[in-house]
This record gives C-alpha cells, structure tokens and sequence, in this order.
C-alpha cells in the first residue's frame, strides 16, 4: 500500500498546523474555537491511523473519548464566549480583559 | 482505488482547512469545518473503523456544526448571517505554523519504524471490540467521561444562565 501510516500521520500534521495558525490569526472567539475544533480533528485521525497499524482497538476507543472531550471543551468554551458577549457585548478576544489580575 | 480516495479525501480536508482559517465570513468558516469533518469521516473508512466514522459523521459533525452555528447566532448584535472573521498578524503566524509542520513532517517521515509499520488485518467485529473495550479495559475512564459529561453540563448552564442568582 503506497498510502501507509506516515501518509495518513503526514496529512493529520498538515491538518494540525492549519488550525494553529487559525488560532494565532483570529481575533473572534468562535473562530478561535472553530480551529481548535480543526486541530482536535487532526489528532482524533492520528488515533485512528494508529489503531488500524497496531493490534486491538485501543486507538479507536482512545479516539472516542478524545471526541466526547472535544464536544465537552466546545460546551463549556460556547458558554464561556456568551457570557463575554453578555458582559462586554463582543466576542473579540482582544477586549476579554475582565479577569486580568 | 485506495490510493485514488485518499488522495481526493486528503486535498478536500487540506481545502477545507485553509477554508476554516482564511473563511472572511464567520458562518463560512463553520461550514467549511463541517467539510473537514466529513472528509475525515471518509478517511476513518478508508482505515476500516467503520464505527468511528458513523460516530464522527451522526454526532460529532451534527452536535459541534449545530453548536457552533448556535455560538455564532448568539453573539451577533445584527441579525443576519454575515458575521465578520477579521484575521491580524498573518505573516508570523504563516511562519510559525509552517515551521511547525515542517518539524513535524521531517519527524515523521524520517523515523523508520513508522515507515515498517503494515497495516493489521482488519476485524470485521470492531464495533463489539469496541464496546468490549469500554466496559473492561477503559471502564475507569468511560466511567469518568460521564462525570465530565454532567459536569459540564451543569458548568455551561451555570455561565450561560441569564439571571444572577
């Protein structure tokens, strides 16, 4: 198989670093989080790519948590940007400067 | 074929990739991750973990597209679905992510055990595998995965609440 496990590794890492750089260019807290969402995404497909090249299903139910951990994270972070739009009526991140010490 | 779906499911994840972080519109940006996300759902058949994909397809893609698209028409003051995703700071940050990819490809490609690795005989079963997998090996941590669930179930109830208590 031409594609193997370093195609597939190759491709989640590429998936990755798109998402880092959605993080580090948006301003608005839901783009943020729509990156993340990229990047966990990348992660689960390493997982998976992992389980199919070794024995038993680890990396699948390894995958599975990892999913309901990123729609928990999604949760709590949608919340978390509602609230700021309560409180400032924004949700640029620049201006979440409430909790500075 | 193998090759032939990989490589058209590889360009439309990349493609929708770079949609989500260049996207102008914010709702555009969504919907470009709903691509990726799909597309990776094919990929998790193409590894023959054909209960994943139906995971990542029926929930995953349906409850964080909804979610967010939700996030979206919460915190706009006016109505309507061009919702601005202003980017800053493009150079430096195509830099360092590009350099973090490349580390990660020189890394990846250059270690030979990956380049051994043969891909295991597939299990025809693996969905029974999978809930083997749950209530014996993982029990402790599907047990803590509900936890998490309720809790933050009640921690997004709490911040979003209209009221002060």
């Amino acid at each position: 198989m031409i594609f193997g496990l370093q195609a597939y590794l190759s491709l989640a890492a590429i998936l990755f670093c798109t998402g880092v750089y959605g993080v580090l260019v948006h301003r608005n807290a839901v783009g943020v989080l729509v990156s993340v969402e990229l990047m966990a995404n990348a992660v689960n497909l390493n997982l998976v790519a992992f389980s199919r090249h070794a024995e038993g299903v680890g990396g699948q139910v390894f995958a599975l948590i990892a999913m309901a951990l990123t729609v928990v994270e999604v949760v709590v972070a949608l919340a978390i940007v509602v609230l700021l739009y309560r409180t400032t009526k924004d949700i640029a991140l620049d201006g979440a400067r409430e909790m500075k010490g | 074929m193998n090759a032939i779906a990989f490589i058209a499911l590889a360009a439309t994840q990349v493609f929708a990739g770079l949609g989500v972080v260049r996207a102008k519109n914010l709702v555009h940006s969504v919907f470009w991750l709903a691509a990726a996300l799909i597309a990776t759902a094919g990929l998790y058949l193409l590894l023959h973990a054909a209960f994943i994909a139906m995971v990542q397809l029926v929930l995953y893609t349906g409850g964080v597209i909804t979610l967010m698209l939700f996030g979206v028409m919460l915190t706009q003051r006016e109505s309507g679905t061009k919702v601005p995703n202003e980017a800053h700071r493009e150079v430096p940050a195509a830099l360092g992510a590009s350099l973090l990819a490349g580390t990660m490809l020189t890394a990846i490609w250059s270690t030979p055990d990956l380049a051994e690795r043969e891909a295991v005989a597939n299990v025809a079963t693996d969905s029974l595998l999978i809930g083997q997998g749950f209530l014996s090996e993982q029990l402790l941590a599907f047990e803590l995965l509900s936890v998490l669930l309720l809790a933050a179930m009640i921690g997004a109830i709490v911040l979003a609440r209209r009221t002060d208590p």
